[in-house]
């Protein structure tokens, strides 16, 4: 009836997820109590759960994010402590089986619902904004990506409480996340999380892409896009061409796990090493992925708190393009010591210090547009250029392991985890937390608590720094990664510092949970009418903050690049139409919880086996999709007075600014 | 303070709407194109499996063309069954949509009878996918296809009934063309599928 | 919204007549029975039939998208196919590139 549930599956006789889990359970039942207390779900429902706002959904992408940062980091701390106290014969206090699972978690967290969310919940916040449009084209679509994501964070989550997760890190190698040495349920939970979010993953690709293509207002080009813009269309493409291929091969493992077929065993002619290959030729395209957005922000950052028009629009545009074909052709990089020989290693190592070039290129730019210009050392400012000098770094080292036969050594030691840490971290995690800061009071119309900002930028600066760059010694000295205890005394010196690193990080993080307590209480103190707390370049700035729903009451045009500045510079301050027209906007729609809700029962009874409850779930949800298919009343006309209404309301707030 | 000048972004945002059926159609294109990557993957795989046969047979010694190719033409015909009905649908003609709809119906149904029964031959005669990696890629890579050929049948039912309710309004029209182009990259898909699997499995 | 409205489908399925499906359905039936009948009838040296067999399938390919799927290098087709270039690029480059390197990873296995 249950399949392979059963009340074993709940770990009793592990305190410390124990503790977690009542810590976790306490923790939501406060936030369930205080909501109910405040009579606010209905408004969360109407508002919040059921809409199409892509703003909206942004914000809700991004508070998931920050929880799940929460989680990945606890799994780093876990780590480092472990690794601070099991030398010399010590075991520590996380024995192997757990320790694997942090390490796996870690990854998967970080990555899949951390990274990917906080960088598409900043894609959905702005991009329709900088290209002038009412929504995305998909709206309904936007919905479903975002409770099929919370699907799959929320099977990694159950996955703590009831059974297990993977213990093969976070690309799950068979045939160790084969059926055969991986038993459990803690590979498919692995599966089928990333499974469902992946789903969700490739609809926004394709919602932001054709968006992007389509819906810009009147006189943008391509070439007067944002650069933002530009990045998250490549990376669009990107999510596109390479998501499938993690579909397929994830869908590969599972046939082997489900039903003893033999793609990647060892026996019957399966052959592992596809998978590896068939991941990591979807592992590249991914990480740049993560980072071309960062870029983009840094992009828009360097150029408004330098008060300078971009440096170098065209060539950043094109090492954007670049980059993204490029990214398709170096994967081997992943796994040279793995028996491709010299000649496929040479050819991909290749091409991946070719990649590196337009990246550099990008880096110049930014100093460039920094140069001669009239900068201004705001929070953004700041991370943008602890990420340049980061980052650079970062990126460094990865030219040296694009070195087939130095990769043959420094292959899995800590010096790769320094490297691709210094460039996720430095790079991707930055990139967002700078984006944060930038954009937060056009989401919410009041700025973050900046005195706390800054505190946390220098304890992540720092702490970083702290943290990561004792590896790339460790590294050299031999010590390979995933290590549970090990008995090199040498090593130990900076496994302290990387803790003291760690705990820096902390207080980073700790000052930033602090600022969005803070921020909140002062929003009254802090708000902004002007809609332009940071003198902008591009549309987003034109509008109110937040904007009112349907973005624009009337479609700019647009004449050039920086379309707002050009506007500033003419002398318009804010858009105003005196002539209102009624807009076409989606209606919100509970469907998208739905499925997320039947996504959820579909990947938990897979997990564990209850077939009947995955038919039930699977034929619920062609149902769902059937009835939207129905449903004839999916948008409405906003009447004239109404827009006349809420812009005569915000010139108001304006003018009493 | 400056006004932006009124113009003709508002006219086309009405117009904008009246594209929203080619909005979904590119959309679906897209979509389209991701599945392509999907079914390489796949392909690349059996490619990579193809002579891994554990002992067991290989690709010569089961595959009958001759029923292959029935079922290439029992998709092939209904490729263009379902090119009369979006023609009917241009003319409004919505009893013939239905005709031919149906007919593309039946003809899939076949194609996927057919499948069904190569695949329990070969599982009863313990040529199943676990018996080999060369046959777990041939199963998945066929299935594959095949199940998206169900899914479009599931699709093309309920489409029927809509049609059926409602006529050939907008929505109704834009998803027969957005199942028209699944349809025929389904076909597509069955060429590279016949090629590089029974084609070149037996040559 | 109007409701009379033709559909201007991406796929240009407004400039489609019978006569279009109809020749396409005859080259795609001619393309295909040859590749069946190599391979039934063996009668030409494998290598020239695998390569006559995989010319079917390309032109049997482009038939479809022409006939069937309409898609032109008209304006409005723009991005279609550009899309579907850019997505074939991919797909040459993932299937070749993974065979070649798999290739030599079985060759480096030196018979195992």
């Amino acid at each position: 009836m249950f399949g392979k549930l059963s009340w074993d599956a709940i770990p009793l006789g592990e305190p410390i997820i124990m503790y977690t889990l009542a810590v976790v359970g306490l923790i939501g039942l406060t936030g369930v109590g205080a909501i109910t207390y405040k009579g606010k779900w209905t408004y969360l429902w109407k508002e919040w759960f059921t809409t199409v706002d892509h703003k909206r959904i942004g914000v809700m992408y991004i508070i998931v994010a920050l929880v799940m940062l929460l989680r990945g980091f606890a799994d780093a701390l876990m780590m480092r402590t472990q690794q601070a106290m099991a030398s010399d014969g010590s075991p520590g206090y996380l024995p192997p089986e757990h320790y694997d699972q942090i390490f796996t978690a870690h990854g998967v967290i970080m990555i899949f619902f951390m990274a990917m969310p906080f960088v598409v919940g900043l894609m959905n916040i702005v991009v329709p904004l900088q290209i002038g449009a009412r929504d995305v084209a998909y709206p309904f679509l936007n919905s479903v990506s975002f409770w099929l994501f919370v699907a799959g964070a929320l099977l990694v989550n159950l996955s703590l409480g009831v059974g297990e997760f993977a213990r093969t890190g976070w690309v799950a190698y068979p045939p160790l996340s084969g059926i055969g040495y991986s038993p459990g349920v803690g590979v498919d939970y692995y599966i089928w999380s990333l499974q469902i979010s992946g789903i969700g993953t490739l609809l926004t690709g394709l919602n932001f892409f054709v968006t992007i293509l389509k819906m810009r207002t009147t006189g943008m080009t391509l070439f007067r896009m944002p650069v933002f813009t530009w990045t998250v269309l490549c990376t669009s493409i990107l999510i596109l061409a390479a998501f499938p291929i993690l579909t397929a091969t994830l869908f590969m493992l599972s046939l082997d796990r489900y039903l003893g077929m033999h793609f990647f065993t060892n026996e019957m002619g399966g052959n592992p090493m596809m998978y590896i290959n068939l991941i990591w030729a979807w592992g590249h395209p991914e990480v740049y992925i993560l980072i071309l957005p960062a870029f983009g922000i840094f992009s828009e950052v360097a150029s408004t708190f330098s008060r300078k028009r971009l440096f170098g629009y065209y060539s950043l545009v094109w090492a954007t393009i670049v980059i993204t074909v490029l990214s398709f052709i170096v994967w081997v990089h992943h796994f040279f010591t793995m028996g491709a020989g010299p000649n496929v290693n040479a050819f991909f190592g290749i091409m991946t210090m070719i990649i590196a070039v337009p990246t550099g290129v990008k880096i110049f730019t930014w100093l460039f547009t920094m140069y001669r210009g009239r900068v201004r050392f705001e929070t953004p400012m700041l991370w943008t250029v602890g990420f340049i000098v980061t980052f650079s770094i970062g990126g460094m080292t990865g030219v040296l392991l694009a070195v087939p036969g130095a990769d043959f050594l420094l292959h899995n030691s800590l010096f790769l985890i320094a490297h691709f840490h210094n460039v996720i971290t430095g790079g991707a995690v930055f990139g967002y937390l700078c984006g944060l800061t930038y954009w937060f009071p056009k989401a919410f119309g009041f700025k973050l608590y900046d005195p706390l900002g800054r505190v946390a930028f220098w304890c992540w600066l720092t702490g970083f720094y702290f943290a990561f760059m004792p590896s790339y010694f460790l590294g050299f000295m031999g010590m390979t990664r995933r290590l549970n205890h090990f008995d090199v005394p040498q090593w130990r010196p900076f496994l302290l510092l990387e803790m003291l690193g760690v705990l820096i990080i902390l207080c980073g993080v700790a000052c930033q949970v602090m600022q969005l307590v803070v921020s909140i209480r002062k929003r009254h103190e802090n708000r902004d009418h002007t809609g332009d707390p940071w003198d902008g370049r591009t549309l987003e700035w034109a509008t109110a903050s937040p904007p009112p729903f349907y973005n624009f009451a009337e479609q700019p045009t647009v004449d050039g690049i920086d379309a707002y500045w050009g506007m500033k510079e003419r002398g318009v301050k804010t858009l105003v139409e005196a002539d209102f027209r009624k807009i076409h906007m989606p209606c919100n729609t509970s469907l998208g919880v739905v499925i997320g809700v039947l996504s959820t029962v579909l990947g938990f009874a897979l997990v564990w086996h209850i077939w009947w409850l995955v038919i039930v779930s699977l034929l619920a949800t062609v149902a769902t999709l059937i009835v939207r298919s129905y449903d004839q009343n999916t948008e409405y006309y906003v009447t004239a007075e109404e827009v006349e209404r809420v812009e005569t309301e915000r010139r108001q707030l304006m003018a009493e600014a | 303070m400056s006004h932006v000048v009124l113009n003709e972004t508002a006219h086309q945002q009405e117009q904008g709407y009246e594209d929203a059926g080619s909005l979904s159609l590119f959309g679906f294109w897209v979509y389209l194109m991701t599945d392509c990557i999907l079914f390489a993957t796949l392909f690349a795989t059996y490619a990579v499996l193809g002579q891994a046969v554990a002992g067991g047979p290989g690709g010569a010694d089961l595959f009958e063309l001759p029923y292959v190719l029935v079922e290439t033409f029992l998709l092939l015909f209904s490729s263009i069954t379902y090119g009369y009905a979006m023609l009917a649908n241009h003319r409004r003609d919505k009893r013939r949509v239905l005709q031919w709809l149906g007919m593309t119906f039946v003809l899939g149904l076949g194609f996927i009878g057919m499948e069904i029964n190569e695949f329990h031959h070969l599982i009863a005669e313990g040529h199943g996918p676990q018996r080999s990696a060369f046959l777990t890629g041939f199963f998945t890579l066929v299935g594959t296809h095949g199940l998206h050929v169900l899914i479009g049948l599931v699709w093309m039912a309920v489409l029927m009934i809509q049609v059926q309710q409602r006529g050939l309004c907008c929505v109704n029209s834009t998803r027969l063309s957005c199942l028209s182009l699944f349809w025929h990259f389904l076909d597509i898909v069955w060429i590279c599928v016949f090629t590089v699997v029974y084609v070149f499995g037996v040559i | 919204m109007t409701s009379e409205s033709q559909v201007h489908s991406s796929a240009g399925a407004s400039q489609s007549s019978p006569k279009a499906y109809n020749v396409g359905f005859l080259l795609a039936a001619l393309l295909t029975l040859i590749p069946f009948g190599l391979a039934m009838y063996p009668s030409l040296p494998r290598s020239m039939t695998f390569l006559l067999v995989l010319a079917c399938a390309l032109v049997q390919i482009v038939v479809h998208v022409v006939f069937f799927l309409h898609l032109t290098t008209a304006r409005e087709q723009r991005w279609n196919l550009v899309a579907l270039v850019f997505t074939v690029v991919i797909i040459l480059l993932l299937v070749g590139l993974s065979l070649w390197i798999m290739y030599y990873v079985h060759y480096n296995m030196l018979g195992l």
